[in-house]
């Protein structure tokens, strides 16, 4: 059985989208004799004309035996009373359904062009935001400038701290140094000094302070006792 | 136009033996022919979106009168007395 469809790309200019199928068939009557064969014979014999050829021809095969009758035309009958009783009665129902199955099909198909023009738009969206963006890239730039100033400032005014710590420590060092320098020149002078008045002090000498004081006291005492 | 690219019913009955020779018999011309007709066939009944019992029960009847059309010789030669 072949299968060829409506010619495809068989002109110059190619038809995309195909067009859609024809609604319904070439016409037909009785389902077996197609409408060109009464149209044929409308101008000549009118309406009547075909089915008086169509009786003429059954009469003369069966005069002529050409078209014998045997047992195969009574089982034809019955096979055929039985087919058009199906077709008439669930006809319907069956084209219901097939049109339901095409239905689903165009369905699907219409949904996954549905879904490729959304995710197309949305990516058309996307876009436009993103040159909306691009325009923005300027304030960027500043900010991020702007930050880097901020830490070379930050990082310069840290290194002036530690250069002055730094300075401040050494200074501080050499003030110490000279203070305890100081310090220790005033304790030695100090001991010094009362080493050689205690070494001074002779035996002699020793006796007779000791004589002072006791008669200094005595008269301290005395004074006092006046005074009370 | 011209006489080889007229359709069949487009052709007066004087013109048909000149037509027939215009006609391609070769094995390919014959396929080619073959291939038209049942493309015409098909698109017309068979290929469209609300289709009726039309399509197909044209094939079947004329399956039937070609195969009565060649057991006709066996059939026409049924004697009445030897069947039942």
């Amino acid at each position: 059985v072949f299968h060829t469809t409506r010619p495809l790309h068989t002109t110059q200019q190619c038809l995309a989208p195909l067009p859609p199928l024809p609604e319904k068939g070439g016409e037909v009557r009785y389902g077996l004799i197609p409408e060109e064969f009464f149209q044929f014979f409308y101008p000549k014999t009118g309406v009547t004309g075909p089915y008086m050829f169509g009786t003429g021809l059954l009469l003369y095969f069966l005069s002529k035996e050409i078209y014998v009758i045997n047992h195969e035309t009574v089982a034809a009958a019955c096979i055929l009373s039985v087919i058009i009783y199906g077709v008439k009665k669930y006809g319907s129902d069956v084209a219901a359904f097939a049109d339901k199955l095409n239905e689903e099909k165009v369905a699907k198909a219409l949904a996954v062009k549905n879904d490729a023009i959304k995710d197309l738009e949305a990516a058309i969206e996307q876009e436009k935001k993103e040159q909306w963006r691009v325009e923005g890239r300027s304030y960027l730039f500043d900010a991020k400038r702007s930050n880097i100033a901020m830490l070379l400032e930050t990082n310069y005014r840290e290194r002036l701290l530690t250069v002055y710590n730094e300075v401040k420590k050494r200074l501080d060092y050499q003030v110490a140094m000279q203070n305890l320098k100081r310090q220790k020149e005033q304790d030695h002078m100090i001991q010094w000094v009362e080493k050689s008045v205690v070494q001074s002090i002779t035996p002699q000498q020793q006796k007779e302070s000791i004589a002072k004081c006791i008669l200094d006291l005595k008269a301290l005492s005395k004074s006092a006792q006046a005074a009370v | 136009g011209p006489l080889s690219e007229r359709r069949l019913m487009d052709v007066k009955l004087g013109e048909l033996p000149a037509w027939l020779a215009t006609c391609d018999v070769s094995p390919q011309g014959l396929l080619a022919g073959v291939r038209k007709a049942w493309g015409s066939y098909y698109d017309k009944y068979i290929n469209v979106k609300r289709g009726g019992p039309a399509g197909i029960s044209m094939l079947l009847a004329g399956y039937c009168l070609l195969s009565y059309g060649w057991n006709y010789q066996h059939i026409s030669k049924i004697s009445f007395l030897g069947s039942v």
